[in-house]
């Protein structure tokens, strides 16, 4: 069964959420990839005013193609979060609830999800024309000069994802495997 | 000798529209390859991703979306013939048939100048890397390939030492395997085995280029790889990394000549995202000179 989430993603819906759940979401997340993450870090590690308020924001680790004439959203996919990593901490800090990318995170982020009570999602990567078509809206909302690394503001509706981590701890990239790895 | 004129313009059209073609539309073994896991797949949530990722192939073609947003990095390789004529600047010619590609089909461009530097994107998404190799006959034949960063990022080259052998090569290849699994499985392997430090990167990512079901001709190496697709898909990482049967749709060897004392290996690692496309540019006019 699918569980539908309405962001922003407020403690008491990432709390019936495990890993292994298939997800649709809705609302207004952010998209935002490494060069965007990392001045993000930079400024709430020096306290300077963010140009998103993150309190129970919900970020994408993506950065989308343009917009075609005509269309909502170009193709849209996650990027590999690991990259991420030495970021995410200081951002569930700064009240980010939770975020959508693809692949497994290092332990010191999976502790940090557990610690702010996060959830960390995970969207089908190189399947951008099909998640294109979750979301109705899409535009670059901060930091332009950055092209494919600016910030994007998106509209989703039902997008699908996973549950892959969630706020406690609960991996779905260590517990998936059993059952399917046979130690050749 | 009889020349034949190749022009130039005609060689920019057929990279924009190959480079086009790539992004937007799966190769058609991937494609059937893709819809053979589903039935081998048995964990539901990578049965779920196969699924998607059969439908993004077919909303991808209907609506000229590419498969991915990562439209990669390209790389051209070039079979000239040797009774072609070329006037001009060929590798210009392909970087602007690069260049008409993303900037008029809405790709993305992941081009750094300076990655050293970390800065300017050079907005266009060239250079590409150009391969030329030389071949009979008076055409030329054109592959565009586009690849992107994840799987990059996982792809793995390493001198082993020749005393391992096989099993060192086995090892590695499955060392590199399990550390894939943010690069979007299920896998393509390409391993490159023998050459130089050089060029065996090279190897690895052209045996990419084969079909996923066609069959090394070298009986050794087809046993090697139908041994390693089986030894990569009993890691259990699944489609999409979230557990499963299926990790990797193939596993293409491609073997060089190599000094006594090395033993380089690389592997390409694909996502399922395999993105190429081929076409031919024939001359247009005889040049008798
Ligand atoms: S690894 Fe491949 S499918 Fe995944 S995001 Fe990168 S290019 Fe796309």
């Amino acid at each position: 069964m699918v569980k539908e989430i309405r962001l922003p993603l407020t403690p008491e819906t990432a709390r019936l959420l495990r890993a292994g759940d298939e997800v649709g979401i809705s609302g207004t997340i952010y998209a935002a990839r490494d060069v965007a993450c990392r001045r993000l870090a930079e400024l709430i590690r020096s306290g300077e005013r963010l140009p998103v308020d993150l309190h129970d924001q919900v970020i994408f680790f993506a950065g989308p193609t343009p917009v075609p004439p005509g269309r909502a959203c170009g193709a849209v996919g996650p990027t590999t979060s690991k990259r991420m990593d030495p970021y995410t901490p200081e951002l569930l800090e700064a009240g980010v609830r939770g975020m959508i990318g693809k692949g497994p995170r290092s332990p010191e982020v999976v502790s940090s999800i557990r610690r702010f009570r996060a959830v960390y999602f995970v969207a089908t990567g190189g399947a951008a024309a099909l998640l294109s078509t979750f979301v109705t809206r899409c535009e670059v909302f901060a930091w332009p000069e950055l092209g494919p690394e600016a910030i994007w503001r998106l509209a989703l509706e039902a997008f699908p994802a996973f549950v892959a981590i969630d706020i406690e701890g609960g991996d779905i990239f260590t517990e998936g495997r059993k059952g399917y790895s046979s130690n050749c | 000798m009889i020349l034949r004129n190749i022009e130039l313009a005609s060689i920019t059209d057929k990279i924009a529209e190959l480079a086009l073609e790539a992004n937007v539309r799966l190769r058609p073994d991937v494609l059937a390859s893709l819809k053979a896991a589903l039935s081998v797949e048995e964990s539901p949530m990578g049965r779920r991703v196969l699924e998607q990722l059969i439908e993004n192939a077919k909303i991808a073609l209907e609506s000229a979306l590419p498969i991915c947003q990562d439209t990669g990095i390209v790389t051209v390789y070039v079979k000239l013939g040797r009774d072609a004529r070329i006037e001009g600047d060929l590798f210009e010619s392909v970087q602007e048939g690069v260049r008409r590609a993303y900037l008029e089909g809405y790709l993305r461009k992941s081009i750094i100048r300076h990655p050293a530097l970390g800065v300017e994107n050079t907005g266009d998404n060239t250079p590409a890397a150009v391969e030329i190799e030389m071949v009979d006959g008076d055409s030329v034949d054109l592959t565009v390939m586009p690849k992107g960063g994840g799987s990059e990022n996982v792809s793995s080259l390493k001198m082993l030492p020749v005393s391992g052998g096989l099993t060192a090569i086995e090892g590695f290849v499955l060392e590199v395997a399990a550390g894939s699994a943010a690069a979007c499985p299920p896998l393509i392997l390409g391993v490159g085995i023998g050459g130089n430090f050089a060029d065996v990167a090279g190897s690895a990512k052209r045996a990419l280029l084969r079909r996923i079901d066609d069959r090394n001709k070298e009986p050794r190496l087809a046993d090697l790889e139908e041994r390693l697709l089986k030894r990569v898909n009993g890691l259990g990482i699944g489609p999409a990394g979230l557990g499963g049967r299926v990790t990797a749709l193939a596993v293409k060897v491609e073997e060089r000549s190599c000094h006594i004392a090395c033993l380089p290996v690389a592997v390409s690692v694909s996502c399922h995202a395999l993105r190429s496309a081929s076409g031919t540019v024939v001359p247009s006019s005889t040049v008798v000179p």
